[in-house]
């Protein structure tokens, strides 16, 4: 298949970057729970004896990390559903590069969501600093 | 009594051991049926003789590959973090606490007296059943960690830093500890022993090793004690209650009550300490003690007399 088969040709080349996005996020949240956890733990919680802090402020990076990771995956998918090029997306052309960054960044999109909900679930269940 | 200390994480006589053995057995259990799917799906596509049905292998693909790994690893995941908060969990206020330091290549140990004193000894733990019982645990050189497989987990031992460990006895026995992070030369050869029984027992145990060391009764081993002092033994064990006060080696106070030398290494035999003190190097190559190979005959045997009734 070729651009001149195709209905639809996006305006501007796709970036790579935009495949990126969602796992940078996952990196992000994780490196923010874990140095929050080892701050806390390490100046305030042996006098505090919880983490319930480090609880609530880990809460609140993955209900940010989610929601980006859910509108990263959300705009690749629909760019994913726009065009006709067909599977696997390995054409050089731009209609096949749109669809492939759009599949491979839902993909990536729903493995760093997992990534960020295994990394929360640590303080579902571990309270304290011990 | 085990006859022979026990080292497997899959014999269990604590609390931490017996939940870590527990999840082995699951995660055993949910490798062992991912195996036989995946195997048997693998029979299955290569037996097949007609073609496959399309929708039917895009939901094995996304279900098997993607779904059903994910919600087994999630599963498996918040068990296994279901169970830190009680591993972790410190020893409740007024439990017999040990401390434990890590020193190339063996342990020092000590315990605390009823009027806060502390009660030392080495290479050698002993525990009362069912009880939780917390360790500090330090480091005199490099990174230990201080592992007794058949009671609980490992932990770290970290120069500068103190980490601390929970343990709770539920079998008497006899168990072996050892160190879990190499160490260097002799880091295959650095274990202890670990003594669990009843409380009575224990504090009997315990009493007897805040005592200072029995003066020496035989002429032989009243000889043994001066080779002691003239050779510079003191330097570096200590024997509470004489001058021998040094604290680069093992305190040696109640040598002749433990159950083994060189840190578990040989029986605590009267030949086995002939060789200990004569052929050090030879029974535990790059130990720090030096040998003494020349040591006169009747020397020997009056030190042996003397270090085996130290009891």
């Amino acid at each position: 298949m070729t651009d001149a088969d195709d209905e639809f040709v996006p305006e501007k080349p796709d970036r790579l970057w935009s495949l990126t996005f969602p796992p940078l996020v996952w990196a992000v949240h994780f490196l923010a729970s874990y140095l929050t956890a080892a701050i806390w733990c390490a100046k305030a919680g042996p006098q505090a004896g919880d983490a319930d802090p480090v609880r609530v402020a880990i809460a609140a990076y993955t209900v940010v990390a989610l929601t980006l990771i859910a509108v990263f995956g959300w705009i690749a998918f629909r760019k994913h559903r726009t065009g006709e090029a067909t599977l696997p997306h390995d054409f050089d052309s731009r209609a096949d590069q749109h669809r492939f960054l759009g599949f491979a960044t839902t993909l990536l999109a729903i493995l760093s969501f997992v990534a960020t909900v295994f990394t929360a679930l640590v303080v579902v269940f571990v309270g304290s600093c011990h | 009594m085990n006859s022979f200390p026990t080292q497997s994480a899959l014999d269990p006589a604590g609390q931490g051991a017996e939940s870590i053995a527990q999840l082995f057995y699951w995660m055993s259990g949910g490798a062992a049926l991912i195996w036989c799917l995946v195997i048997g799906l693998a029979v299955y596509a290569i037996r097949r003789p007609q073609a496959h049905h399309y929708r039917l292998t895009r939901l094995l693909v996304i279900g098997g590959g993607a779904v059903v790994p994910t919600v087994v690893l999630t599963c498996l995941l918040s068990y296994g973090l279901s169970m830190m908060p009680e591993l972790q969990r410190p020893a409740p206020e007024g439990s017999l606490t040990v401390h434990v330091h890590g020193v190339r290549w063996w342990w020092r140990v000590e315990y605390l007296g009823p009027s806060g004193q502390p009660i030392a000894t080495a290479n050698e733990i002993r525990l009362p059943v069912d009880q939780p019982i917390e360790f500090k645990l330090f480091s005199e050189d490099v990174i230990h960690s201080f592992w007794i497989p058949s009671l609980g987990g490992k932990v770290d031992m970290i120069p500068g830093r103190t980490t601390r460990l929970k343990l709770h006895p539920t079998r008497v026995g006899q168990f072996r500890g050892v160190c879990a992070e190499y160490c260097g030369g002799a880091h295959a050869q650095m274990n202890f022993d670990v003594v669990v029984s009843d409380a009575a027992t224990f504090e009997r145990w315990l009493a007897d090793q805040s005592a200072p060391a029995s003066e020496p009764e035989t002429d032989l081993a009243v000889a043994g004690k001066a080779v002691f002092s003239q050779r510079g033994c003191g330097a570096c064990h200590a024997i509470r209650g004489t001058a021998a006060d040094g604290l680069v080696g093992p305190d040696l106070t109640h040598l002749g009550s433990r159950l083994r030398l060189g840190a578990s290494l040989l029986d605590n035999t009267r030949q086995n300490l002939r060789r200990w003190i004569t052929q050090t190097h030879q029974v535990k190559p790059k130990v720090e003690m030096p040998a003494f190979e020349a040591l006169p005959e009747d020397e020997l045997t009056a030190l042996v007399a003397y270090l085996e009734q130290l009891k």
